[in-house]
């Protein structure tokens, strides 16, 4: 079924995903999230158009384009966290494994597709309690302590942090908070993690860390990655996205989209002329 | 040198003195009182004073303890009625208002802050004193305890603000509700400020006379119950005070300094806390 992903989105999706061929969603099956005809309003003020796409099962999907397109609001649909800002409003429809995502409980829809942050965002609370907090207010029947351990493995970091586990979580450098963030999202068995420019605020050893990480995790869970640089998505991620001013501009697997783009103002950008 | 800029010299040579001595009477001020109180209420203070009732005028020894229990007791009921309103009510404000609602609900807050606590001693005594026809220790614990509902509410607010929003984000990222957010990651987050803030609060309502005046009263003796009239710290300070005899001077000495520095200790302690490594940086 992986295998299928690559050849039915190139197939589906003609090169240039334009709001006329939205209609053209990819085959349901090997998709974990389909997002259709997605226009998103701030109040009055229109940020996303006719947005339509697919989010692969087992596969790193990025977002990219310039500051203010509408990649981070596009990423924060997919689990409802736009729902915090007073006046965001959307339509359109977005399944998670075939279900409308909107019409569903929030916090469990939150524990099935979790969320990292542009910088990192530990509670004041210990490395452990960090992790363990989504098990707890799920009050999951995991034995607390082992789900613990292997979210930090999965996260490459406990080797790092076994011996202190009970220290403060701010008492790891960025880079580990960093990940100890992604292991508190792991920890509840998300289906879809979402990293919102998670290097951002990183220097490039970590950065490199959490990259290597994100494509050893496509193997438990999907992935979407809004990014705004550019080698980023071409290193990490299976199918990217352009977006520009609200607009889905192509939407296509990673080495096409960089060797071959099918919009002029996709190659402008990759090509680094704006943005 | 110019004469402007020998102008220009004395000026700020001026300002600067002038400043420095302002501030060094801001500060003096507070030992000055300490001072005069050691001197004059310190010889009183001795294990009677807090165990011994007081005694008739010609006796000597004696003390307040019955003072010192009322205003304890006092106190207590302040903070058990006060604290949880002023907490709660910062919660909305913080968590949940937005615009209009918490501009009146912050407005009016601040003007109860404002009201004078012999305005507040009067609402009392209209709201709970003459309805149960009995001045009592409740009414005086009701005084004060509205008195610590503004300081309170809009101190925890403002630590609530202060936690960051990225916070919140990643609670309600793993599922979290808007409530389960709130108790296991804000309040946790801000309790050191919070707890400082209920300490203030209390501090600042210790010392209160005005309130007490028509809702506890005073008494001489032990009170026999929360519904009867009791002695208070602040009270006893004014009856004392004004009375002609030196020995009860001497005793309102002994009760003010026994008061600042319960107020002190309070304020040290929760700076103390509050200081001890805030757990969330700010971004």
């Amino acid at each position: 079924m992986q295998a299928s992903v690559r050849p039915v989105l190139s197939v589906n999706l003609p090169p240039i995903a334009t709001s006329a061929s939205a209609r053209e969603t990819p085959e349901a099956l090997s998709m974990r999230m389909t997002i259709s005809k997605l226009n998103f309003f701030y109040g009055a003020k229109q940020t996303l158009f006719d947005v339509s796409m697919g989010i692969a099962v087992n596969k790193v999907t990025s977002l990219i384009g310039p500051s203010g397109c509408g990649k981070s609001t596009l990423l924060r649909t997919f689990n409802r966290m736009y729902e915090t800002v007073r006046g965001a409003r959307l339509d359109g429809e977005i399944l998670l494994d075939g279900q409308n995502i909107l019409g569903q409980d929030v916090t469990s829809l939150r524990r099935r597709v979790g969320m990292v942050f542009q910088r990192p965002n530990p509670f004041p609370k210990s490395i452990f309690e960090n992790v363990a907090y989504g098990l707890k207010i799920n009050g999951s029947k995991l034995p607390i302590s082992e789900a613990v351990e292997k979210s930090l493995r999965h996260a490459a970091l406990w080797d790092e942090v076994k011996d202190h586990l009970h220290k403060s979580a701010y008492e790891l450098s960025g880079g580990q908070q960093q990940r100890l963030c992604i292991a508190r999202a792991l920890a509840v068995e998300p289906e879809v993690l979402l990293l919102d420019e998670p290097c951002s605020a990183l220097d490039p050893i970590s950065t490199a860390k959490i990259e290597e990480l994100l494509v050893q995790l496509k193997d438990i869970c999907t992935i979407t990655i809004v990014t705004h640089n550019m080698q980023q998505a071409a290193r990490v991620s299976d199918f990217t996205a352009f977006l520009l001013t609200g607009q889905l501009i192509e939407f296509r697997p990673t080495p096409q989209l960089f060797t071959t783009p099918g919009d002029p103002r996709t190659e402008a950008y990759i090509t680094g002329r704006f943005g | 040198m110019s004469p402007r800029l020998r102008w220009r010299k004395f000026v700020s040579g001026f300002m600067l003195t002038m400043t420095g001595v302002c501030a060094l009477v801001a500060v003096s001020v507070l030992f000055l009182i300490l001072g005069y109180l050691a001197i004059h209420g310190g010889a009183s203070i001795n294990w009677n004073f807090f165990t011994k009732l007081p005694v008739p005028v010609g006796e000597t020894g004696g003390g307040l303890a019955n003072a010192i229990l009322g205003s304890a007791k006092m106190l207590l009921l302040a903070t058990i009625f006060g604290v949880p309103i002023g907490f709660f009510g910062a919660i909305y404000l913080a968590e949940f208002s937005t615009g209009s609602i918490a501009f009146v609900v912050r407005y009016a807050a601040d003007l109860l802050n404002g009201v004078p606590s012999i305005v507040i001693g009067i609402f009392a005594y209209s709201l709970v004193v003459q309805p149960f026809k009995h001045y009592s220790t409740l009414a005086g614990g009701f005084a004060l305890g509205l008195m610590m509902i503004p300081i309170t509410l809009r101190s925890t607010e403002e630590f609530l603000r202060g936690v960051p929003n990225p916070l919140r984000e990643a609670a309600m990222a793993l599922g979290a509700s808007k409530w389960k957010t709130i108790a296991t990651v804000i309040v946790p987050a801000a309790y050191r400020g919070i707890l400082t803030a209920i300490l203030l609060a209390f501090a600042r309502v210790a010392g209160e006379t005005a309130p007490l005046l028509f809702t506890a009263l005073g008494n001489q003796f032990w009170s026999p119950g929360w519904t009867h009239p009791t002695a208070s710290l602040p009270v006893m300070i004014y009856t004392y005070a004004l009375a002609p005899y030196d020995d009860w001077h001497r005793q309102a000495w002994a009760a003010g300094l026994v008061l600042l520095v319960l107020i002190l200790v309070i304020n040290i302690v929760a700076r103390a806390i509050l200081s001890r490594g805030i757990a969330v940086p700010r971004s």
